[in-house]
């Protein structure tokens, strides 16, 4: 059996969890999930600043401030922190060992060749036409706005990497379960063919990969009693060699292990749940099998998969225009009936300024922003302040920015009870959107690199 | 028989991928499922989100798991980084599917 720690469920998640899941028990690997789709475009923009950038940094830090355990504990790490430049990860991984006093202490795997960007042409060119997996439009009507490119990889190329004997592996862009399901396969030796055993790798990834959302967190069942959420342990998973495994976390931690919990986790932001497609195998979500084992752990078993297809899901990252969001907070009494007049003040001044908008969208918040009018039903004139906020979208930076001085005078000029924001006028922002397409597997090539730290 | 609002009944989680939003809803009890399966339907769902899914809705059963996943189709104003809404990524939708009534 081998413990595999989930640290980091997107870049922005705790960044002590890291610590706590090196200190708080024994564990065989952390795994670190850096990369949301917006990160790439993000990390693909600072690298054109810089290339010495366009990586997760707080990487190498949670490296510097974890390193004693690391190595005095041998615990492997993983992360797909490499984003648009692994090999530069990697190295400022050896430079965090080092400033640590580790320095030449163990070997550093770089996993590349999931970045196609400066491909794209020659692909196009050569058939391979990229087209949006949901609308069919071939790449040629976004090619000239197109920011990143990257191929989810699969697992084999972390495995790879351990079993030439790295101890911390950094990837670019790979699915989000290769993470954990790599060490599994680098263990126990499963081969490309194991579907059963890659789909339970692939199940018990998934559980893991968002991190503290399979030990309590954002949980509806019984969330009132969750104990010690400010303490949430993060999930540890189990794995077996024939591919069954327990999910659970550090005793004394905060949070709660349940079948509730660990179910909300297996239907997040899936699709068809017989055909989980990933670079490795398509598990089948039907199979699982699943039940309490004792207090904080949840035993898994019967997953079943089928052949991986031939295909590696592509995100490719484009500009697509620009934005601002703006609100005005209203109080009571009538505080709802009060946000509805200022937008209708707002966007008659909005009309007579002619100022094109593909979209212009308003809320408000308090009343029933998350849910829309029809669901969140008729506000109450008693409600204590609702916040009107109103955003807008399209290709002229112009007139979005025009817009973004349109809100506060309202504060004097439009109904009364009004507060707003001491920050000023909203922030005019790009809007980057996906275009998720397919490519042969036979077009990209992974590449392991194992070096001394 | 009594209306219920699916709340009392079951629990959801609700995320994004693109422009299409998927709401995951699990029976709290095993015998509960049943009339989940015969009442949440995809028409039904497609009617309940009308102001704000403006594609098809597209269900999928997981008896294992005493569970539906629903995909909302143009769910989400573009989809995360487009989108103008405050819940772009359609991470309250699972509470807003729980709205449903259904009769038990």
């Amino acid at each position: 059996m081998i413990r595999i720690a989930n640290a980091q469920g997107f870049w922005g998640d705790s960044l002590e969890a890291p610590l706590e899941q090196l200190r708080g028990g024994p564990i065989d690997y952390l795994t670190l999930d850096y990369l949301a789709e917006v990160t790439m475009s993000i990390l693909q923009k600072q690298y054109a600043r810089d290339p010495q950038a366009g990586y997760a940094r707080d990487f190498p830090q949670m490296i510097e401030r974890g390193a004693k355990e690391i190595v005095q504990r041998g615990v492997k790490v993983v992360a797909n922190a490499g984003g648009v430049n692994p090999e530069t990860c990697g190295e400022a991984v050896a430079a965090a060992l080092a400033r640590a006093g580790y320095q030449a202490r163990m070997k550093i795997g770089v996993v590349t060749g999931d970045n196609i960007l400066d491909r794209l042409d020659d692909l196009v060119a050569r058939g391979i036409e990229l087209r949006n997996m949901d609308t069919g439009e071939p790449l040629a009507a976004v090619r000239e706005r197109v920011r990143s490119a990257n191929a989810y990889l699969g697992a084999f190329p972390i495995a790879e990497a351990l079993g030439r004997g790295a101890q911390i592996v950094v990837t670019g862009r790979c699915s989000d379960v290769a993470l954990s399901l790599g060490p599994s396969i680098h263990e126990f030796g499963w081969k490309r063919d194991d579907w059963d055993r890659l789909a339970a790798g692939v199940v018990g990834g998934h559980v893991v990969e968002c991190g503290a959302q399979a030990t309590g967190g954002n949980c509806q069942v019984d969330w009132e009693t969750m104990p010690d959420l400010a303490g949430i342990g993060y999930p540890i998973l189990e794995a077996e060699a024939d591919g069954r495994f327990a999910i659970t976390k550090h005793p004394g931690t905060g949070g709660r292990v349940t079948v509730a919990g660990v179910t909300e986790q297996l239907v997040y932001e899936i699709g068809d749940p017989r055909a989980y497609i990933t670079p490795d195998v398509v598990a089948d979500f039907t199979t699982i099998q699943l039940k309490q084992a004792g207090p904080d752990r949840v035993q898994f078993w019967g997953i079943q998969g089928r052949p991986a297809t031939h295909f590696y899901k592509v995100s490719i990252s484009y500009a697509a225009g620009f934005k601002a969001a703006g609100t005005m907070t209203y109080g009571w009494p009538d505080a709802y009936k009060k946000a509805k007049m200022a937008d209708q003040i707002l966007r008659t001044r909005l009309e007579r300024l002619e100022l094109k908008f593909d979209a212009i969208h308003s809320e408000y918040v308090g009343a029933n922003a998350c849910h829309g009018e029809l669901l969140s039903g008729e506000p109450s004139p008693d409600l204590a302040e609702v916040t009107l906020r109103v955003g807008v979208r399209g290709s002229d930076a112009a007139a979005i920015e025009r817009f973004t001085r349109e809100i506060a005078p309202l504060a004097l000029n439009g109904p009364p009870v009004v507060t707003y924001p001491a920050s000023g006028k909203p922030k005019v922002e790009e809007v980057v959107a996906y275009w998720p397409a397919l490519i042969p597997k036979s077009e990209v090539t992974a590449r392991v690199q194992v070096r001394e730290a | 028989m009594s209306r219920i609002q699916l709340r009392e009944i079951a629990h959801a989680r609700s995320g994004d991928k693109g422009d299409c939003a998927n709401i995951g809803l699990i029976a709290l009890r095993p015998e509960d499922y049943p009339a989940l399966v015969t009442q949440v339907t995809a028409e039904r769902v497609k009617q309940h989100f009308r102001e704000l899914c403006r594609g098809r809705v597209e269900r999928f059963e997981l008896p294992n798991l005493n569970a539906l996943n629903f995909l909302l189709y143009e769910a989400l104003d573009g989809g995360g980084t487009v989108s103008l809404r405050t819940d772009a990524q359609g991470k309250t939708l699972s509470a807003a599917l729980l709205r449903m009534e259904i009769e038990i």
